[in-house]
């Protein structure tokens, strides 16, 4: 469990944050700027926060009325930094054994994080010997992500570990940060501004804007809020829904999903039937209709109940809605609303586009 | 080369490595805290380090002196708590160097600090190095350039090293007449110009040949610590 309540000023800016998680991923969700990185900071202990506390299982990291400030090479906490911070007079080898040259540490975990198999699960065997100038930002991320493992950390925390690299390396790394999260039981702390990394990993939100928590909880919960939507995105705006692994269809590819709405139909997805999936509907993919419609090229007709609507007096509305206990987010104009007159408790159907759902919003959780 | 002038070079390299070996750990020290510290009085300390290099060195030399004097309040606690003399002694010609190669020393390595991204040093501690080990380890391979660039610039600058010396410790041949002092006693000598102008010649194969250390070194550690 990771207990985090600190403030701390800076010039003009203030951090007054407060969040608990005992999540296997937390993703810190905001914007640039939004002081995402001054929390990851503070509970790595390379900054310190004016007031408040800072827990950790039961560590006490910081408390400022107890005096407590833990230095950071007592925390035992892995910290991939936003541009790595590789070591660039040590060799990858070198950067990558630099944790476990310090001195004896207090009491690592029960099963320590062996060097080989870390080595191989980030593919860095051939990278050993070269020095972080001659590699790429997807190869610097991955040591930067070995070094800290190899400090046998109890938390890592992940500043934006994608920032910076190329759209191909990034499902790479994705899959990495997975591995890690299915291989080592380590608590990670994730720190994004894209929302298809927090649907893909995460599990608890955090959803961070100037300097405040705005609302942390689960990730379906969260994403489902009509109210977050603008700080969600107001582009990406959209529900998460869990799901399963029903059936693959390979002469059409695609994948048929089940979840207490019904099914879902949705470009095939590499997983076996019965694996539980993660899918992310953009607000602005889901129509809605009073009546089944005939005659659609649409796949997927999900029966639903309005929910709530979010009107903000302009011209796009966002209804929530049911499908069965999945909460779903529908972008539709307000001339459209007042044509089906639609009502919190109607039922209605919701559309959804199959090619809406490409590969970035089904996750593997 | 005649055994005299052998005496002058070898006393006038003995002078500045015993100055930059003594100076060097100060200046590293007072280097990265004028790269990283953030406290009040720090462009005081600052201006006090650049005094030497845009002070008269004569008035260096008076203030050595007046302080490092046998009558002098250091001088004389120094004599009679360890027995070290500097007034008139080639180690007062290695303090009065010191002091004038000091601001060159504590500048390039400034800089070469300053270059340091602190955030390494942050990553060091996350990995479990204490605060020593991570400056041990990650600033000081990095800083080395500069370190050495600073140590010969210093090393050069002390071989050439006159006002002050002369003012502190005077010219004594064998003693403390290193060789910018040497030249300039033959030059006040009817007919000291051939022997001046040997002098002067090796003089300038001595700084050529510092710089040029200097140099390499820089391109070796360069090199050698990957940047």
């Amino acid at each position: 469990m990771l207990a985090v309540d600190v403030q701390q000023r800076l010039g003009t800016f203030e951090l007054d944050a407060r969040f608990a998680s005992a999540a296997p991923v937390t993703a810190l969700f905001g914007r640039s700027g939004a002081g995402k990185t001054r929390l990851v900071n503070a509970i790595a202990g390379v900054a310190r926060p004016d007031r408040g506390t800072i827990r950790f299982g039961d560590s006490t990291f910081f408390d400022s009325v107890q005096g407590i400030h833990m230095a950071p090479e007592d925390r035992r906490v892995g910290y991939v930094f936003q541009d790595g911070l590789l070591f660039p007079h040590l060799t990858v080898a070198a950067n990558l054994d630099y944790g476990a040259r310090n001195r004896a540490r207090p009491a690592g975990p029960a099963s320590p994080i062996a060097r080989d198999h870390v080595i191989e699960l980030l593919g860095l065997v051939l990278l050993l010997h070269r020095k972080p100038r001659d590699l790429s930002g997807g190869e610097k991320q991955r040591v930067a992500l070995g070094r800290a493992l190899l400090s046998q950390p109890r938390l890592l925390l992940l500043d934006e570990p994608l920032a910076g690299v190329d759209s191909g390396r990034k499902s790479e790394i994705l899959a990495y940060i997975e591995k890690l999260r299915d291989e080592f039981g380590l608590p990670i702390v994730l720190v994004t501004h894209a929302i298809d990394e927090v649907v893909r990993l995460a599990d608890t939100l955090v959803l961070i804007d100037e300097g405040r928590v705005q609302a942390a909880g689960a990730v379906e919960e969260i994403m489902g809020r009509l109210d977050l939507a603008p700080l969600t995105g107001r582009h990406e705006a959209g529900a998460v829904i869990d799901a399963r692994v029903a059936s693959h269809d390979t002469h059409y590819e695609l994948t048929h999903l089940a979840f207490s709405g019904g099914s879902l139909a949705v470009p095939r997805v590499i997983a076996a039937v019965g694996d539980a999936v993660r899918v992310r509907i953009r607000a602005r993919d889901v129509s809605l209709a009073l009546d089944a419609p005939q005659g659609l090229s649409i796949q997927n007709v999900l029966p639903a109940t309005v929910e709530s609507i979010r009107d903000e007096s302009g011209p796009i509305v966002d209804v929530r809605v049911l499908a069965g206990e999945s909460p779903l987010i529908a972008r539709i104009t307000r001339q459209s609303l007042d044509r089906l007159r639609l009502a919190p408790g109607q039922r209605v159907h919701a559309l959804v586009k199959a090619v809406s759902l490409d590969r970035r919003s089904v996750g593997y959780s | 080369m005649d055994a005299a002038t052998a005496g002058i070079v070898l006393l006038s390299l003995k002078v500045a490595f015993w100055s930059v070996a003594l100076s060097l750990p100060p200046a590293i020290a007072v280097g990265h805290l004028l790269a990283r510290g953030q406290f009040p009085g720090k462009t005081l300390v600052d201006a006090v380090v650049h005094l030497p290099l845009v002070l008269p060195p004569v008035v260096i030399g008076f203030a050595l002196l007046l302080l490092f004097g046998r009558k002098g309040p250091l001088g004389g606690f120094l004599e009679q708590s360890f027995g070290l003399v500097f007034a008139f002694q080639w180690t007062g010609a290695a303090l009065a160097a010191a002091i004038m190669g000091f601001p060159l020393m504590v500048r390039a390595i400034r800089l070469s600090i300053e270059a340091i991204d602190p955030k390494l040093e942050s990553a060091a501690r996350t990995l479990g190095a204490g605060r020593l080990r991570a400056w041990a380890t990650i600033v000081l391979p990095l800083a080395a350039p500069g370190i050495v660039a600073g140590a010969l610039l210093s090393f050069a600058r002390c071989l050439g090293e006159f006002g002050a010396t002369i003012t502190f410790v005077s010219n004594i041949p064998g003693q403390t007449q290193t060789l910018p002092l040497a030249i300039y006693t033959h030059t006040q000598v009817p007919g000291g110009e051939a022997e001046a102008l040997r002098l002067s010649a090796i003089a300038v194969l001595l700084s050529l040949l510092a710089l040029a250390a200097s140099e390499g070194l820089a391109r070796h550690t360069r090199t050698h610590a990957g940047r």
